[in-house]
C-alpha cells in the first residue's frame, strides 16, 4: 500500500493487477518512473489469471500474422526463462492433439502448416500406434495425433505473484479494494476517481481484463466489447496423474473446439474447459451441465480418469471480445494505453505485451530510462510437484523446523510456508490469497482434516478475525 | 533425532488412531519388540480427539468415554505397553519392502521394519468430490472439519445450516452445529428414509426440531463471500427449490486415505477402496498390512479397534513364523449393489473366515444374503435389517460351505 501523499501524481497508473497489469508493472519498474496498480479486488491475479488452463503455450495455433501470435510466441521464451530464474514450477510435458475422427484427422495437416506460419516447426505427426505408446490411458478411436513438444504447464499464481513482488520489492505501489470508477484528463494528468479516494497520473495502463472495456468507456473509447467467456474445469486427484504424460489437447473443428486433459504442476489433472458466453462478469459458478458434459468427453478421452476422485471444480471468465485478436492501442496524445481482450494466451504472453506497451509508451513520449541497479528477480516458493518442495529439503528444514511442519496434509504445505506467504511484501489477507501462494487447502480433503487449522493459523499471522477471513464479516 | 535420522524397527504403525493404537498395544502384547506409530497430525489420538459426545470404548475398553478421553486412554495404553509415538511426522513415501521415508520438524527420515501397518482412516468426500456445481465461498464444511472448527479451534460457524446425509454422523453434525448455536434447517438425503436409528431422527424431530428431508438432492451452492443459498432438488419430481442458508455441512460418505496403499502398489479393493486384505490385514504387497477404517469405511472407533487388534495377531504371528501369506493363496469376496461393500474382503484357504463386515449404499427389501462361486449358489443366510451406511454383518461360518480353491466368492441380497 502507498504512503504516498494524495496529492502524488504518478508517471504511471496501471488498471488492473491480473497477468498483465502486474507483468507491466514489472517492466515498467525497470526505469525510473513512479508506477500505481489499482486493483478492484483484495490480491493479485485475483480474477481471469487466476482460473485458467496454466498452459504455457507456444504459440502454434494462434492466427498467423495476429499479434497476438507474435506476443505469444515471444512471450513463450521469456516466461520460460523468467520462470526458471525465479523458481516457477515449469513441466516441460509436451502437447499431443488427439484426432478422434475423419475430420479430425484431415486437420491435423493444416495446423502443422498454421504452426510453421506461428514460428513453431517442431510439430510432428503421429501415427494411432505412435499416440497409443505415448499414452497408454486413452480411449477407444484415437485415429492419429499431432505431437507439441514445446507445450508445457507452469504455476500461473507464482507467475503473477513473481511479477507483483519484482514490482513491489522495486518501488511500484499496489493498491487493492481500489475500483475506478471514472476518469478524467486535468492539464495533462489523468484523475482516477476510486473508492479509496482520488488516484492522479500522467499516462494510464488500461488492464482490466474483464472490465477493459469498461474502462475503455471511462476514457471515452469504444473500440471493443468484452463478453466473459465462462471456462468450468474439474481438477482429479493426483492419483489420476500417472494416466497420462503430456498435454491432451482436442483438435479445434468447425464444429467444437473441444476440451483438453492436462496435468497441473501441482500433479493433478484438469479436463476442461467448456466455453459458454456469459453476461455477469462475476459468474464463475460451475454448472451441472457444464460439469456433465465435461465427464462425458473426459470419460471418452482418458476413461479411467473419470474414475477418479474429483479435488476440485472452477470456472474461470476469459475477456473474449468480438475480435480474434488482443486489443492492444496507444491512442495518441492521451497519454492512455489500453490492453484489452487479452484472451487465455495472456499468461504465456504477459511478458512480451508488457515489453510491446513499454515500447508504445515510449513511441507516445514516455521517456523511459533504465534504473542504475535493475530489480532483482525473486525468490518463489516452490509449489510445483517436480521442484523440491520444503517438507522434502532437509537444509531447509534444518534452518528452520517450522518447513518440517505439515499443516496442509493433502498438498504438503508446511506452517513455515503459510508464515512466509502471510507476512513480508503482498502477504496473503485472506484465504484464496494463501491458496494460491501455498496451495494449502486445495487438497483433495478440501479442508477436512486441516481447514480449522489453517484458518486459526491464518487469522493468528494476518491480524485478520476467522469470522472476517470465512465471509462472516468482522 | 538428527537429520536424516534412520529408524528400524519391528513393525511400522502409519496412523495413531483407534486402530492404529490399538494394533500396535496388542503388538506389543504378543512380543512385537520394536513397534512405532507414526501421526501426522501433533497430537496422537485420531478422529475421536475432535468428537465431544460420549460412547466411545463401549466394545474395546469396556467402557463410556467422550471421545478426547477415550483417544488418552488409548495413547497412554500405548505408552505405558512400550510403543513409540512419533506426532507431527508424516511418511512422505513408501517402498513395497516396506522402507519409509518421513519428515517432521527435525528433518528428513528414513525408517526400516519388518513390517507396516497402515492405519490411515478414512475422511468424507467433500463438496467438490461430490460434483455439487455452483460458486465456491466459505461456509462449506465437512462433518470433520466442523467438529475441528468447533471443538479444537472454537471458531465461528454462521447461523443457519444444512447437513447433506442423514445418517449416524449426520445427526452428530446436527449436535456440534447446535453447540455452536448454528440453527440446522434440515438434514437432507436422496434416499427415501434416514438411516440412523430411529429414536435418533425422532429426537432430532421432536427436541430441536429438525426435519429430515429425504428423496432431496443438492444440486448447487451459491453465494460469492459466503454461502448465500442452497439448491435442491425432489429427486422424483426433479422440481427444483432454494433453500437460504449460510452454512452447509456434507456428512458421510467415506472415502479411505488411500494414497500411501495406493502408490505403493497395494490392489485396492472397488467396494471399499481400501487395500484389499484378508482378516489379518494381510495386503497383495507381503510386507504390507492394513487395518482400521482404511479397510473398511468406517465402523465406529471401538469396532475398528477391535478389528485392528485381530490384525495385530495375526500379524505378530506372521513375524514369527515369516513372510506372510500372498496374496495367491487368498480368495476375493466381492459384493453386487445394493450392497457396496464387504470386510475382510480376501479369505485365506485354509483359515476359517471370520465375522463379515458389510454395508449397502441403498435400502433393500431383502435381508438374504446369498453367496455365489463359478456361478454357483453355495450359501444363504438371514441378515438384519439392510439400511445403507449402516453396520451389517453375518459370522464367517456362513462361507463354511465354500470352496475357497473356486475363485472369487460373490455376495448379494436375494428376494
Amino acid at each position: 500500500m502507498t504512503n504516498d501523499a494524495p496529492d502524488t501524481v504518478y508517471d504511471v497508473a496501471v488498471i488492473g493487477a491480473g497477468v498483465v497489469g502486474c507483468a507491466l508493472a514489472r517492466e515498467l519498474a525497470r526505469y525510473e518512473v513512479s508506477v500505481v496498480v489499482l486493483e478492484r479486488s483484495s490480491d493479485v491475479g485475483n480474477g481471469t489469471s487466476k482460473a485458467n488452463t496454466a498452459i504455457l503455450h507456444t504459440g502454434f495455433d494462434c492466427v498467423p500474422g495476429s499479434l497476438e501470435s507474435t506476443l505469444v510466441s515471444r512471450g513463450y521464451h521469456l516466461l520460460g526463462a523468467y520462470a526458471e530464474a525465479a523458481g516457477i514450477a515449469v513441466e516441460r510435458t509436451g502437447g499431443l492433439l488427439v484426432a478422434w475422427d475423419d475430420e479430425q484427422h484431415a486437420t491435423l495437416a493444416s495446423l502443422q502448416e498454421k504452426a510453421v506460419k506461428n514460428g513453431y516447426g517442431a510439430t510432428r505427426i503421429l501415427s494411432a500406434a505412435e499416440v497409443r505408446d505415448r499414452e497408454p490411458n486413452l480411449g477407444e478411436g484415437v485415429r492419429a495425433g499431432l505431437e507439441v513438444p514445446g507445450e508445457s504447464i507452469i504455476c500461473p499464481w507464482s507467475t503473477v505473484l513473481a511479477y507483483a513482488l519484482e514490482a513491489a520489492t522495486a518501488g511500484v505501489s499496489f493498491l487493492f479494494d481500489t475500483l475506478v470508477s471514472s476518469v478524467t484528463r486535468l492539464e495533462g494528468v489523468h484523475v482516477l476517481a476510486t473508492t479509496r479516494g482520488e488516484v492522479r497520473s500522467r499516462w494510464l495502463i488500461n488492464a482490466a481484463g474483464l472490465f477493459s472495456s469498461d474502462v475503455d468507456g471511462l476514457c471515452n473509447h469504444d473500440d471493443f466489447k468484452v463478453t466473459p467467456r465462462r471456462g468450468e474445469l474439474v481438477v482429479f486427484d493426483k492419483l489420476a496423474r500417472n494416466l497420462i504424460t503430456s498435454i491432451i489437447l482436442p483438435v479445434p473443428t468447425q464444429r467444437t473446439k473441444g476440451v483438453l486433459v492436462a496435468p497441473t504442476v501441482y500433479g493433478n489433472v484438469l479436463l476442461g474447459p467448456t466455453a459458454d458466453d456469459v453476461e455477469d462478469p462475476f459468474a464463475t459458478a460451475t454448472t451441472e451441465e457444464g460439469i456433465a458434459r465435461l465427464f462425458e468427453a473426459g470419460a471418452k478421452i482418458v476413461p479411467k480418469l473419470v474414475g477418479e476422485e474429483v479435488t476440485a471444480m472452477y470456472a474461470g471468465l476469459r475477456a473474449a471480445t468480438q475480435f480474434q485478436d488482443y486489443q492492444i492501442r496507444a491512442h495518441e496524445g492521451e497519454a492512455y494505453v489500453c490492453v484489452g481482450g487479452i484472451r487465455s494466451t495472456g499468461l504465456t504472453a504477459s511478458m512480451a505485451i508488457a515489453d510491446y506497451v513499454a515500447g508504445l509508451l515510449r513511441t507516445e513520449g514516455l521517456e523511459l530510462k533504465e534504473r542504475f541497479a535493475t530489480p532483482a528477480t525473486p525468490n518463489m516458493a516452490p509449489l510445483g510437484e517436480q521442484q523440491r518442495r520444503r517438507y522434502l529439503d532437509a537444509e531447509a528444514i534444518e534452518r528452520d523446523p517450522e518447513y518440517g511442519q505439515i499443516v496442509c496434509h493433502c498438498e504438503r504445505v508446511t506452517r513455515g510456508e503459510v508464515r512466509d506467504a502471510t507476512t513480508g511484501v503482498l502477504g496473503a489477507r485472506d484465504l484464496g490469497a494463501l491458496r494460491r501462494r501455498t496451495r494449502a487447502l486445495n487438497g483433495r480433503c478440501q479442508g477436512f482434516y486441516c481447514g480449522a487449522e489453517v484458518v486459526a493459523l491464518l487469522s493468528q499471522l494476518s491480524g485478520r478475525s476467522p469470522a472476517a477471513l470465512t465471509g462472516l464479516g468482522s | 533425532m538428527t537429520r536424516d535420522d534412520k529408524i528400524d524397527c519391528d513393525v511400522l504403525v502409519v496412523g495413531a488412531g483407534p486402530a492404529g493404537l490399538s494394533a500396535a498395544i496388542e503388538l506389543r502384547a504378543r512380543g512385537v519388540q520394536r513397534v512405532v506409530v507414526v501421526e501426522r497430525e501433533a497430537q496422537a489420538g485420531g478422529v475421536p480427539r475432535h468428537c465431544h459426545h460420549t460412547g466411545f470404548g463401549l466394545r474395546d475398553l469396556h467402557r463410556s468415554l467422550a471421545g478426547p478421553r477415550y483417544a488418552d486412554e488409548l495413547c497412554r495404553r500405548a505408552t505405558a505397553s512400550g510403543v513409540r509415538i512419533l506426532t507431527g511426522t508424516t511418511i512422505t513415501s513408501l517402498e513395497n519392502n516396506g522402507d519409509a521415508r518421513a519428515t517432521n520438524a527435525s528433518g528428513l527420515h528414513v525408517i526400516t521394519s519388518r513390517a507396516v501397518l497402515l492405519a490411515s482412516g478414512a475422511r468424507e468426500r467433500p463438496r467438490s468430490a461430490r460434483l455439487v456445481a455452483g460458486d465456491r465461498p466459505p461456509g462449506v464444511f465437512t462433518t470433520g472439519q466442523l467438529q475441528q472448527w468447533v471443538n479444537v479451534k472454537n471458531l465461528p460457524v454462521g447461523s443457519r445450516a444444512l447437513v447433506i446425509g442423514a445418517e449416524h454422523v449426520s445427526f452428530s453434525a446436527m449436535l456440534t452445529l447446535r453447540h455452536a448455536h448454528v440453527r440446522t434447517v434440515a438434514l437432507v438425503t436422496d434416499l427415501e428414509n434416514q438411516q440412523s436409528v430411529a429414536s435418533y431422527a425422532f429426537a432430532a424431530r421432536m427436541l430441536f426440531g429438525v426435519p429430515v428431508w429425504t428423496r432431496t438432492r443438492v444440486i448447487a451452492i451459491n453465494g460469492h463471500e459466503r454461502v448465500r443459498e442452497v439448491v435442491l432438488e425432489d429427486v422424483a419430481t426433479r422440481k427444483r427449490r432454494v433453500e437460504a442458508v449460510d452454512v452447509v455441512v456434507f456428512s458421510g460418505d467415506w472415502i479411505p486415505d488411500n494414497e500411501l496403499a495406493r502408490r505403493v502398489g497395494v490392489e485396492i479393493d472397488p467396494g471399499t477402496l481400501g487395500p484389499a486384505s484378508d482378516v489379518g490385514g494381510r495386503t497383495s504387497v507381503a510386507s504390507i498390512y492394513a487395518a482400521g477404517n482404511l479397510v473398511h469405511p468406517v465402523e465406529t472407533a471401538d469396532v475398528a479397534a477391535l478389528r485392528a487388534r485381530e490384525v495385530a495377531r495375526v500379524l505378530a504371528e506372521d513375524l514369527k513364523r515369516g513372510p506372510s501369506s500372498s496374496l495367491f493363496e487368498q480368495i476375493a469376496l466381492r459384493v453386487e449393489a445394493p450392497l457396496l461393500w464387504v470386510w475382510p474382503n480376501r479369505v485365506e484357504r485354509a483359515a476359517p473366515v471370520s465375522r463379515l463386515a458389510l454395508r449397502a449404499k441403498a435400502f433393500s427389501e431383502s435381508r438374504l444374503l446369498v453367496a455365489r462361486q463359478a456361478g454357483e449358489e453355495i450359501a444363504r443366510e438371514r441378515v438384519g435389517k439392510v439400511v445403507p451406511n449402516r453396520a451389517l454383518s453375518v459370522e464367517g461360518a456362513f462361507l463354511a460351505a465354500a470352496d475357497l480353491g473356486r475363485g472369487p466368492v460373490t455376495l448379494s441380497l436375494r428376494a
